[in-house]
């Protein structure tokens, strides 16, 4: 937890800035639209994702307590489930409850 | 604005109640574990209302990011936006007053309904997707809104519950690497990141990855430009409104 004002100012951040990409193009490209805008529209959401994922594992120590085993069977159930099902909150669920069992009951 | 507008409204966006409620329910949670009360989690998707952000929002905000790393993490994450915006330029026109609401809540589910209503001959498309709009974000902070209240009464270890987040994403990956045309961005975004951790560390690895990311997209741009121009994987040949999660 931090200062109610900085997570005050964080929001805003966020809201703003998303207020702001949702908005930009019906005032700028009314007209046309710079390839370049619509290349990156296209390319950027699946470079971001990984990304995502990087940064959401960003934390695990390969090195050291479970070596990062829980988060790597974890991913795998998600990638197994998801391929086979294609069910985006089956794979959350389900990933996420084996994720708490291992790391409460396993890896201890 | 008439009943018959809204029935068609409301039994359009039912594929997208599913998915809002129990994902709204989610962050709701997910913040409370963090030690937020509900307002925030009401304030966030009121305002913000973009999913994956909002996710990636209770870590900047419950690790005390900055200001600069939020606002660039927001752009990066929430740039797809951009192009869905190009593409309602025209249907959003004529829309009047409903126009600046139906912009803000343009989502990546609101997209998809809304995308495909036709132009012409359709008297109630304005109305329409207003409606679906509001519905969206009905969903959104209905969902919240029993994240928070479940969160806050019910006592359990929530201890691991953040893969949801991690779980989310690598959904959404798994579901673009099957349907985008170039797989070269999604394995750009890996490697750069994942090298960008290496050197700087996970406390100050996401600008460098971020500025990395769009100079190599731009570097590689003929190359996977290419790849878009031929006969995309499973017929495939536009990645347009798949990208992004919720």
């Amino acid at each position: 937890m931090n200062s109610p004002l900085h997570t005050f100012l964080l929001i805003a951040v966020m809201a703003g800035a998303t207020i702001l990409l949702r908005f930009l193009p019906f005032w700028l490209f009314s007209k046309n639209t710079p390839r370049a805008v619509l290349y990156l529209g296209q390319v950027l959401p699946y470079a971001i994702m990984t990304m995502l994922v990087v940064y959401c594992l960003r934390s695990v120590d390969i090195l050291s307590a479970s070596h990062g085993l829980p988060e790597a069977l974890a991913v795998l159930l998600v990638v197994v489930l998801h391929k086979w099902k294609h069910n985006t909150l089956l794979s959350i669920l389900a990933g996420t409850l084996f994720y708490m069992a291992l790391v409460q009951l396993v890896f201890v | 604005m008439n009943r018959r507008t809204l029935r068609r409204a409301f039994f359009s966006s039912l594929p997208v109640m599913a998915g809002y409620v129990v994902l709204g329910t989610g962050f709701g949670i997910l913040l409370c574990s963090k030690g937020y009360s509900l307002w925030w989690g009401l304030l966030m998707s009121l305002t913000i209302f973009a999913g994956s952000m909002q996710y990636v929002g209770v870590d900047l905000i419950s690790s005390g990011a900055g200001v600069l790393s939020t606002l660039l993490m927001t752009l990066m994450v929430n740039a797809r936006h951009l192009f869905y915006g190009v593409s309602m330029i025209e249907p959003y026109r004529d829309m009047g007053w409903r126009r600046w609401y139906a912009i803000f809540g343009l989502t990546d589910e609101t997209y998809s309904l809304v995308c495909s209503e036709p132009m012409e001959n359709n008297p109630d498309r304005k109305d329409f997707c207003f409606l679906v709009t509001l519905l969206d974000q009905g969903y959104w902070v209905l969902g919240t809104l029993l994240g928070g209240i479940l969160g806050s009464t019910l006592h359990f270890n929530s201890a691991g519950i953040d893969f949801s987040m991690t779980a989310l994403f690598v959904s959404i990956v798994v579901d673009q690497w099957d349907k985008a045309p170039s797989r070269l961005p999604a394995l750009l975004g890996l490697a750069v990141s994942v090298c960008c951790l290496l050197i700087f560390g996970p406390d100050s690895f996401l600008i460098p990855s971020m500025l990395g990311i769009s100079l190599g997209l731009f570097l590689l741009r003929r190359r996977i430009e290419g790849a878009d121009a031929k006969p995309g994987r499973d017929g495939e040949s536009d990645g347009k409104a798949e990208g992004g999660g919720a």
